[in-house]
Order: structure tokens, then sequence, then C-alpha cells
């Protein structure tokens, strides 16, 4: 029975009202608001954001693949599902694979993995899928784009089986976007509506019931999203789904978040899911994805686990202050920041140390310490240590509030916090989706991964500590 | 059982640059202005130098050995550079101090020097692989900012403590020709000024200084050829900790071990067991307030968590009984990073010569400089006393 282990979800804390991205641009109010990731975010850290959260609780050893949906992937040469796998601490001999090129990336892989696991090649596969799509500003897509990620955890034993799927490709140039462009384009929004978007929904969704032979009315939700707010009503209308059937799209809430939306919006629908229920999640994009799912009796189990989910995220979201916030968060104004002197040679040796966060317990005085020493801080001990992950989460010990970045003021001042971590170890970290003036010893903190800086013109990945994210 | 250094180097000359922002001079200037004035001081030519020890922390003020030799033209002579932090000036004096005990040379220099100024940076320039995520990417005062928020929270230690070492070390520096500031600042100014890195404001932190400092040493029966006043080295204490005290699980932030470390060597050998009693002055490291709060408990002038209550009580004033950084201190003379330690050396001898004109402690006869590097790092103690 393959299907639906444990799912998770990422929200960024920030969302901007739609509001004042009209008045920005001096256009009529737009209802609702959009999800907007921070400056430090990408679509591999909000990846890995949704994965922790799918996998509470579990031992990520037991992973053999990790799927990576996504149409912005931070390095368009050099494979971003392994910063994944290598932040969840998955084990080396695993698949990873990037799926990209369409926003229907998440429904895709999700098949894949369904496809992979039921041909005996793997056991448990991670789906992660997110996005950070940049609209133009002054655009259409700039009310249109939310930020977020959602992670499916596929294979036996599963809480929701995956009962069977359709697919159909499509040749058709709608929103599009080539290698060296900033932005997505798009030529004729209606067109790319009725034929991109429903034309491809509705072959998708008639080939999976006719395959399947199941009904509207024995399907609980569809969980089918929209480029704007009533399209899906009007695919569903033609299929002979009522309203109450459809899943929320989360419109008003995070915009469309691209290749992890499906499977954002199916989190969701797992949340309140009960044993029996029939769910169809569709992704649509260069064709279409219908995959049905029937939840199990394992549902209650799988949501009692701790996780945050869609519904946790939404109940903490911030909303931004002003649009120019947002336009700092996205760099738009193309601002040169700092380069430090770096190296990939130590970024890759320390990579254990840098991405699962791997410290070492000392076997003389048992002290937890990070990173990987030789010699044991306390004892002195050489070379006699056991490699352990450290715990993402703990407590301010000290910290300062720090304007001075990279020999430049700031007038913001960038919290650096030690954290003494659950378990042992410390780290000294940067403290993110915070105002510096909430920090304070011995506030509890949980470690978020996130861009420290581009320095040489990679990517480094680091931990930095946030506020716990829950509902005050 | 180890020897001791104790009246086996004598001081007999000394020479300092203004310290400050000084645009028209650079790093060559800055050497021969410190060296020459030390020549003199001391009565020696140029030539008669043995062998130098240089400290510099940063690679753009200088490499290698070549770094004192070229601007000097002191050819065909072992130079060496010394780079230990912000500690890089005392350790040369250290190193420089051995040599001449051991016999292996005369007359030797130990100098040093930093050119902060042509980086275009605010707050220290960075360092190489920087840019690594575990270094921390923390400023300086970030770095002292978490001692500080430690002993806010243990000690109920305020920004105003703080603030009454910011006074008092300007309060003495206005009397120093070469100090960078020569200005008094109240508590209320040092309170309202811009925050640097919290709870660290503007006067917290020492100054980003360019300027160097020389020290001509001998062995005591050589010195008196050259004059009677020398000052004698009583003892030498260096402490190397950890660069990582973020990392390190027992790190408590409350005080630096280093300097702890560097003291008890130091005392030991200068035969001091009350340094609150038997030392008259000092001039210590207060790279920023809280450091100085903090040194005054690692060097054994109070117990841990009094701190607060010497500079409260005007104990380091200076007029109060154990005055510390009558020079201003690096607050307010400023911090060329490796020629601080070689400044603190050149500001006690003249202390105890009795040639601090206009801040003079009186009846000096010994006085302890203090040099700290790093996130607390390495320190060094240097004790010297009258002959």
């Amino acid at each position: 029975m393959v299907g639906v282990v444990s799912y998770g979800a990422y929200v960024p804390l920030h969302a901007l009202s739609r509001e004042l991205i009209a008045k920005a641009w001096d256009f009529p109010p737009v209802p609702g608001s959009k999800s907007v990731a921070g400056a430090d975010e990408d679509s591999v850290t909000m990846a890995v954001e949704a994965s922790m959260d799918c996998l509470a609780g579990l031992e990520p050893s037991e992973i053999d693949g990790v799927f990576f949906a996504t149409t912005t992937p931070p390095y368009a040469e050099k494979m971003n599902a392994p910063t994944i796998a290598w932040a969840l601490d998955v084990r080396r001999d695993v698949m990873t694979v990037d799926f990209t090129g369409s926003i229907r990336a998440g429904t895709t892989a999700l098949i894949a993995a369904y496809n992979t696991i039921r041909s005996g090649a793997a056991r448990r596969i991670l789906v992660a899928a997110a996005d950070c799509r940049i609209p133009e500003p002054e655009s259409m897509y700039e009310f249109q784009f939310g930020d977020g990620a959602a992670a499916v955890l596929v294979g036996e034993e599963a809480a929701a089986k995956i009962v069977d799927y359709y697919t159909v490709s499509d040749e058709f140039v709608g929103p599009w976007r080539k290698s060296r462009d900033a932005w997505v384009r798009e030529f004729e929004a209606r067109h790319d509506v009725i034929y991109g978007y429903g034309r491809n929904a509705l072959d998708a969704l008639t080939g999976l019931m006719a395959k399947t032979g199941v009904k509207p009315e024995d399907v609980a939700k569809l969980v089918l999203y929209a480029p704007e707010p009533r399209s899906h009503v009007t695919v569903a209308q033609m299929l002979g789904f009522k309203p109450e059937q459809l899943q929320d799209t989360l419109f008003f809430l995070l915009g469309v978040t691209g290749a992890p939306h499906p499977l954002i919006m199916l989190a969701s629908a797992l949340e309140v899911a009960k044993p029996g229920d029939r769910i169809i999640v569709a992704g649509v994009g260069d064709g279409g994805d219908a995959i049905l799912l029937e939840v199990g009796e394992g549902a209650g189990e799988v949501n009692r686990a701790h996780r945050r989910g869609v519904r946790g995220h939404l109940e903490t979201m911030k909303p931004l202050k002003n649009y120019d916030d947002y336009i700092k968060f996205r760099n738009l104004l193309g601002k040169q920041r700092f380069s430090r002197k770096t190296s990939t040679v130590t970024y890759w040796r320390d990579r254990k140390e840098i991405l699962p966060l791997k410290g070492v317990k000392c076997r003389s005085c048992g002290t937890v310490q990070y990173p990987i020493v030789r010699v044991c801080y306390e004892c002195g001990s050489k070379d006699s240590f056991d490699e352990v992950r450290l715990a993402k989460r703990g407590k301010v010990f000290t910290f300062t509030l720090d304007h001075l970045v990279g020999g430049e003021y700031y007038a913001t001042p960038v919290p650096r916090v030690v954290v003494e971590l659950e378990g042992g170890g410390r780290v000294f970290v940067e403290m993110t989706d915070c105002n510096p003036e909430e920090v304070k010893v011995g506030m509890p903190v949980e470690l978020a991964l996130r861009i420290i800086h581009e320095s040489e013109g990679f990517y480094h990945y680091y931990w930095k500590a946030r506020p716990v994210r829950e509902k005050k | 059982m180890r020897g001791s250094i104790r009246d086996k180097v004598a001081i007999i000359g000394v020479g300092c640059t203004k310290f400050g922002e000084l645009w028209e001079k650079d790093m060559e200037d800055l050497l021969v202005d410190a060296s020459y004035e030390a020549f003199k001081d001391a009565g020696i030519e140029p030539r008669d130098v043995d062998a130098i020890w240089c400290g510099i922390f940063y690679y753009f003020t200088g490499l290698a050995g070549v770094a004192a030799a070229e601007p000097l033209k002191l050819y065909g002579k072992p130079v060496t550079r010394v780079e230990n932090f912000c500690a890089s000036g005392m350790d040369a004096f250290r190193n420089a101090c051995f040599a001449v005990a051991s016999g292996a040379y005369d007359i030797v220099m130990a100098c040093g020097v930093e050119k902060l100024m042509d980086q275009g940076s605010r707050g220290l320039p960075g360092l190489t692989e920087f840019g690594h995520p575990f270094y921390g990417q923390v400023s300086a005062p970030g770095m002292f900012a978490m001692a500080a928020t430690r002993c806010f929270h243990e000690y109920g230690w305020t920004k105003e403590d703080l603030a009454l070492v910011a006074v008092k070390n300007h309060y003495n520096g206005v009397a120093h020709p070469k100090a960078h500031f020569r200005r008094q600042v109240t508590v209320e100014e040092v309170l309202k000024a811009p925050m640097i890195a919290w709870p660290l404001g503007r006067y917290d932190c020492c100054a980003m200084s360019d300027g160097a400092a020389a020290v001509i040493i001998t062995r005591p029966e050589i010195a008196k050829q050259y004059r009677d006043d020398y000052v004698l080295v009583k003892g030498v204490g260096l402490a190397v900790e950890t660069v990582y005290p973020f990392f390190k699980p027992s790190f408590d932030y409350l005080g630096f071990p280093a300097t702890q470390k560097a003291a008890q060597e130091a005392y030991k050998e200068a035969g001091i067991e009350n340094p609150r009693r038997e030392v008259d002055f000092a001039e210590v490291h207060d790279c920023f307030t809280i450091t100085e709060l903090l040194n005054y408990q690692d060097l054994g002038f109070c117990e841990r968590g009094e701190g607060a209550t010497l500079i409260r009580e005007g104990v380091t004033s200076i007029e109060g009984e154990l005055p510390v950084n009558p020079s201003g201190g690096l607050k307010c003379f400023g911090h060329p990073i490796g020629a601080t330690g070689c400044r603190m050396i050149y500001e006690t001898t003249k202390q105890l010569q009795g040639r601090a004109d206009g801040r003079q402690v009186e009846d000096a006869e010994i006085g302890l400089t203090h040099n700290l590097g790093g996130p607390a790092s390495v320190a060094s103690v240097v004790v010297l006393g009258r002959r």
C-alpha cells in the first residue's frame, strides 16, 4: 500500500497584503495577501523547512531518495536536492533528483516517487517541493506569486494510499521564463487560463476518473489550485463537483506558490481528513497530473505527530509593514552585497557540520560539542568521540545586536546568538525572522537552514536561530 | 622548575607616534617615527640594534620580518614579525625579552605598528575565510558585547557601569599629547551614542587608529651605560585560550581565562601575591568598556562579580587607589592593533620614570601592562618596575 506516510509544509513568516502592492503602483485595491520569503530564504531552504516538518519524529536514515520539485532551483547547474538531503542527514546511498521546469513539478515528483517505490527500487522517498518565484514589479504576477513549500514522505505503510494517477503532457507556451530571463512572462492571460490551465486540468482529471471509475460524489476533496481565485471552480463544475468538495486554494493567504502549491493544498486537506476519505490532487502546467488518494486508518496517527503543517504556519504569519520591506527581501534594487573570503573546498570539507549540524560526544567526559573536533574542549581526550546529530532547538545563552556587518554600519542590527542546544552543544548563529528587540537571554529558539551569504558566487547555507514559531 | 625573567631585562628607550587617523602617513612612516624616537631616547644608533621583533596583526599592514627591516633599512639582521591577534605588540616584546635574557643579543628592539585607516572599513576589516559559516561573522565589538550581555544577566551590571569606564578613560586621555582623542565625555553622552553592537555603543568601543610604538631593551648591566632610570622587567606571562569561546560548552562569558592565566604567570615571576596592593597602576586592554571591568577581576584587582564596584567607587581613577589606564587606554588613546602592546610598555616606562607629564601617577614603583587579543583568545601580562 504505497502512499503518503507523512507530510509537512512551510510558509514563510511574512505576508504582504495586496493592498500595499496596489498602493505602491497606484492600482485599485486587491483583496488578500501573499506569502513572502525572507531575504535569506530560497526554494532549497524552504524545502528543508517543509521536510523537517514532514519528518518530525521520523528517522531520516530510513529515507531512500529525495526528490526536489521547483521552478526556481538556486543552482541551474549543480543539483539542489543533495543540499536538502544533507541538511536532513539522509544516507549517502540514496537517489536525489531535481524536478524542475514546470509548476507541475510537485505532482510529477510525487508520481515518480510512487512509481519508484512500486518498482521496488526504494522503500521511502521524500518529495520536497518549494518555489520562490520573483515576479516582475508592477505586474499582475506580483499580486499572484507567493512563496512556500511542502513535503510528502512516500512509502509503504501509508496513511493515505495512492490508488492511481493519470498524466497528460502538453506543448504550450503559457507563462514561461527562459533561462536568461529575470521574470516569468505571458502573452495572452485568458488563453493561458482556458487552454494551458483549464484544458489540461480537465484532461488529467477526466482521465483519472475514467481510469479508476471514481465519480465526483465518491470524492471528499478535490485539491485543484488555480492561477486566480475562480478558474478551478469552473473546471470542477464542468466535471460535476460541488463547490464544498473543493479544497481552499489559499489564494487569499498565500497567492500561488508554484510547484509546491498542490502539495501544500494536499497537506491542508490531510490535516482534517478522515479514514476512508478519497482525495484527488491535481497539478497543472505543461500538461496535467491527477492523483487519487484514499485515507486509511493511520491518518489519525500521522496527524497527531508533532508538526506545524499548513495550519500552524498560517496561524503564525506576520504582515509586512510596507512594500519597501518586500523590495528589500527580494533584493529588487540589486544592491551589491559584501563578499567575504571563502572557499568551496572548506565548505565541502566541513559539510557534515554545516548542513546536518553534526557534532561529537566525548567518550571520556560525555560533553557534547560542536563542531567536530579532534581533541575534547573539556577533558582533552583525543579522537575519542561519537558523532551526534545536534538538536535544532535550544535556548539563547548570550547574544549581541551587531550593527557592523561586513565592514559596513547597518541601521538595523543583526542579532547574533550563542545557543545552547537541547541535548548539548553550542552553536553561534545569526537570528532571523525576529525583531532584534525581542532577543533575550534564555529565550527558546529553533534552528532553520538559511542562506548566510553568497561570497565567491556560491550559496553558503547554514543554520540560523529564530523565535519558536507558535501561536501567541 | 622553570626560570624567571625577573630583573634580567632592562628598558632603555621608548618611542610612540601619535595615535589616530593618520591619513598622511603610511606604515613605514609610523615605524620610522616610533623607532627613531626610541633610538634617541635610548641614546643609541639604529645600527646598534642586534635584532628586532615587530608585532603586526593585519597582512595589509605588513608581512614577515621585512615589514620592520625595510622602513629602517636595517638589513642583515634577524627580524621577526609576530602575529598574535591584538596582543601581537606585547608578544613581540616578550619574545625580545627572552632573546636579551638568553644573552644571544645585547640590544634588541620590540616594536608594533598597524595601519587600519587605509582599508575603508567600518569596524575592523574581515579576516581570511571569514565567510566560513562557523566563524560567526560577528564584529569585534559584538564578540565582547556577548560578555556584557552575560554580565548584565548574572551580575546585574548596567550600561551606566560601562559608561563610567569610558568617562574615566576619556578624562585621562585628555592629558596625553599622543592620544587619539583628547576630549572628555559624560555618562549621558556615552549612553546616548549610537549603538554599535548591543549593549555596546560608540563610546563603549575603542577607536580604529593608526600608530606605532617601539621599545629598546638590553640586560641591566649594559643598561647602566645608557641611563640610570632604566626600567626592569619583573614578570612576563602569556596564555592562549580558545578562539571559539562560543563553542566551548563551559565558557561562561564572565571573564577571560587567558588573562587570568597570563597574570598568574607574570605575578609568580614578579613575586606579586596581592596585586590590588602591590601594583601601583595598570595599563589594561580596554578594547571595550566591558573588557576593562572584566580585566579588573581577571587580573586579581577584585573578586569575580565586583568589576563594576571598582569603577563605581573610583578605585581605578587616576587619583584612586589603583589607577587603571592613566594614558586613556585603548578607549581614548586609540588601538592600532599591533602597536598597542608596545604603546603600553612605552606608557608604563614613562610613568615609572616619572616622565608622564600631566598624567603622572604618584610614587609609582610597579606598573602592570595587559594586552588581550582575539575573542579573548590570547592575553599577555608584563609587570615592570623601577630599578
